[in-house]
């Protein structure tokens, strides 16, 4: 972490967070929070429920005013921003919500076209078709889909359909709020395979909550862990089970996370198999 | 400023090469894509290794450019190369606007949507009657799961909460009518009528028809949008897996209160506004406060109390069932439950006004006059 704190320049960690404080009232979310994501990661954020993952996510796009502390997201002081005020870093962001949060009276293609129009309002009809279709495609979802309301898709589906539109700027920072819950496990594994082809095809840094420990093996090239109002440990998966903090032990060592990390190296197992046949 | 992507042809050995320079991203495009369109001539090659950066929608223009012109692309960068073949897989013709049909086709088509969709309101609304019935008749043979707290809730919502409004109504109403009608009758010195016309006029007809009105827009709404978010977050659905009946849970309670809250506020209002009038009668005519409350009771028929006590359930009925029924129908999205709640509150008052008018014919005939 000092090493980070050191370095902390916008470019090489598009979020910087130091000293962060929420809270509601008497009750105190976060105290002292500090966090950096490095650019071109998969940061996984967990957290025990009521632990505020959903309410730091809101603290860096400026959805929610912090009692105290800065959040710099690409050198850019969120926090002294008002929730609508132009702050010149949201057409570098993406943000996926818990529950897809499309706009309920648009189709899936003007979803995705609103960001392109409101940003970029020089680009002619035509284009903008051109491409609610191809990132509709992008993330995996048949071509008709692009034509349905969201009330028409499945929860797999607008959780796609939302990424779609995340991704409709070609952000270079993308927020995912929990985007396998309530998917079923292979479109789950499907979407995860999803986020990490995209982050290594676009180059993109992900800044994902998440509950499913399948998520945090399969792509996460760190982990971030949300405890006693603070973020108490960041690293990979082996360097956390190092860590001694009882949270930490339970959740990496309770019995779904042997599960998951039992079909990991399975998983890992095979491919090594695979690939010396071959 | 920002900075636009350019283009230029160099033409070497008859073969055409589009040159493509600066930043090919989203931000930078908006020019470049409409001048890209129109080139016609034949191009054989475009060069890219001036464009930087890229994003996925200025590869995606390079492609599709590529692709109408046949031209080869050379000097991609390696992530050009990523992300040239990852729109490369996303290419497709589909159709992303829902189709379109022609007008007069369309018109046509929206008039018989409309007729069957106004029978099928009539059957729905004629089976909301009859579940409505059921669940009272059930609930007749089952006492016990009559919802008593749900019903006194419902009641303080619709009755106690608006007497405020409606007797700040009633009150300038009742001022407002003996204000005109002493203007009007002081011309033959009938100005001692006064009193008639504001006692008969408010416990007849305004007092209660008023009250439906302000009911309608007060709680109709209310229960529709209620119901009808009820609705959309599976709330409904979710008592009847628990074998809770709606009807009897939410829309019972509802028009119970409505019922029996409405003939009160209507004699509340109809009150209220007799001593906006006795008020006006006292300032302007000279007639004093409680002399005019005193010839209230000589000049008004008691069958005026009671054309009013009879319409006001049937009103309140209708507001109530209203509401509900537009909850009820509630599906799909978040805008549906903001149309019901309006569709609710101008049916009540559409129909309590038609009803209002079949009301004064009816009692004229019975000699209720």
């Amino acid at each position: 972490m000092s090493e980070d704190i050191q370095n902390g320049s916008g470019e090489d960690f598009p979020i910087h967070i130091r000293g962060l404080t929420n809270a509601f009232g008497d009750f105190v979310v976060h105290e002292d929070l500090d966090l950096d994501v490095r650019r071109g990661e998969i940061l996984g954020v967990v957290g025990g429920s009521g632990t505020g993952k959903s309410v730091l996510m809101r603290s860096i796009i400026g959805l929610q005013m912090p009692r105290s502390g800065e959040v710099e997201v690409f050198g850019h002081n969120i926090t002294e921003a008002e929730p609508d005020e132009e702050i010149g870093v949201r057409n570098r962001w993406g943000v996926l919500f818990q529950g897809g949060a499309l706009f309920s009276t648009l189709t899936v293609a003007e979803n995705v076209q609103v960001p392109l129009k409101q940003f970029y309002p020089e680009l002619d009809q035509q284009l903008l078709d051109e491409i609610a279709r191809y990132k509709v495609l992008l993330t995996g979802l048949p071509e008709e889909a692009a034509s349905k309301y969201p009330s028409e898709l499945s929860g797999g589906m607008k959780k796609r359909a939302g990424l779609a539109r995340a991704l409709a700027l070609d952000p270079e920072l993308l927020f995912l709020d929990e985007p396998t819950a309530g998917l079923d496990p292979i479109g789950g594994a499907k979407f995860d395979e999803l986020t990490r082809e995209l982050t290594d095809t676009l180059g993109l840094t992900v800044f994902l909550i998440t509950h499913d420990l399948d998520t945090l093996y399969a792509i996460c090239d760190r982990v971030a862990v949300l405890a006693d109002k603070k973020v108490i440990a960041v690293g990979t998966i082996p360097e956390l089970l190092e860590n001694d903090h009882p949270w930490i032990q339970e959740y990496f060592n309770g019995p779904r996370a042997r599960a998951a990390t039992a079909t990991h190296e399975r998983g890992k197992a095979l491919d090594k198999q695979g690939s010396e046949k071959a | 400023m920002r900075e636009w992507a350019q283009y230029s042809i160099e033409e070497a050995g008859g073969r055409a090469t589009v040159v493509i320079t600066g930043p090919m991203v989203v931000s930078s495009v908006g020019h470049l894509d409409p001048e890209l369109r129109e080139i016609t001539d034949s191009i054989q090659t475009i060069d890219i290794s001036g464009a930087s950066p890229i994003d996925t929608v200025g590869a995606w223009i390079i492609f599709r450019f590529s692709q109408r012109t046949g031209a080869d692309i050379v000097g991609a960068s390696e992530q050009a190369e990523v992300l040239l073949e990852a729109v490369e897989d996303c290419e497709s013709e589909a159709q992303i606007a829902p189709p379109r049909r022609r007008s007069a086709k369309q018109v046509s088509e929206h008039v018989g949507e409309k007729v069957v969709e106004f029978f099928h309101g009539v059957l729905a609304a004629i089976g909301f009657l009859g579940g409505v019935l059921m669940a009272c008749g059930s609930l007749l043979v089952h006492p016990r799961r009559f919802r008593l707290k749900a019903l006194v809730r419902q009641m303080e919502l619709v009755g106690v909460t608006s007497l405020p409004i409606i007797g700040l109504m009633s009150f300038l109403i009742g001022i407002v009518i003996a204000q005109q009608g002493a203007v009007q009758l002081q011309q033959f010195g009938a100005e001692t009528l006064t009193v008639n016309l504001v006692g008969r006029i408010t416990l007849r007809e305004l007092g209660v028809l008023m009250t439906a009105i302000m009911v309608a827009g007060r709680s109709g709404s209310a229960f529709a949008a209620q119901i009808g978010t009820m609705k959309l977050t599976e709330e409904i659905d979710a008592m009847r897996t628990i074998g809770v009946s709606p009807m009897e849970a939410l829309v019972i309670p509802r028009i119970m209160a409505a019922v029996l809250m409405m003939p009160l506020l209507g004699f509340f209002a109809s009150l209220v506004a007799i001593v906006g009038g006795a008020v006006i009668g006292d300032v302007m005519l000279g007639i004093p406060f409680l002399t005019f409350l005193a010839r209230i009771q000589e000049v008004v028929p008691i069958t005026d109390f009671w054309v009013g006590m009879v319409k006001a359930p049937v009103f309140g009925l209708i507001v109530a069932m209203a509401g509900c029924y537009q909850g009820m129908q509630v599906k799909g999205n978040a805008e549906e439950v903001g149309l019901r709640t309006t569709a609710a509150v101008v049916q009540a008052i559409f129909m309590v006004i038609v009803l209002d008018a079949f009301f004064a014919v009816f009692f004229e005939r019975i000699g209720w006059i």
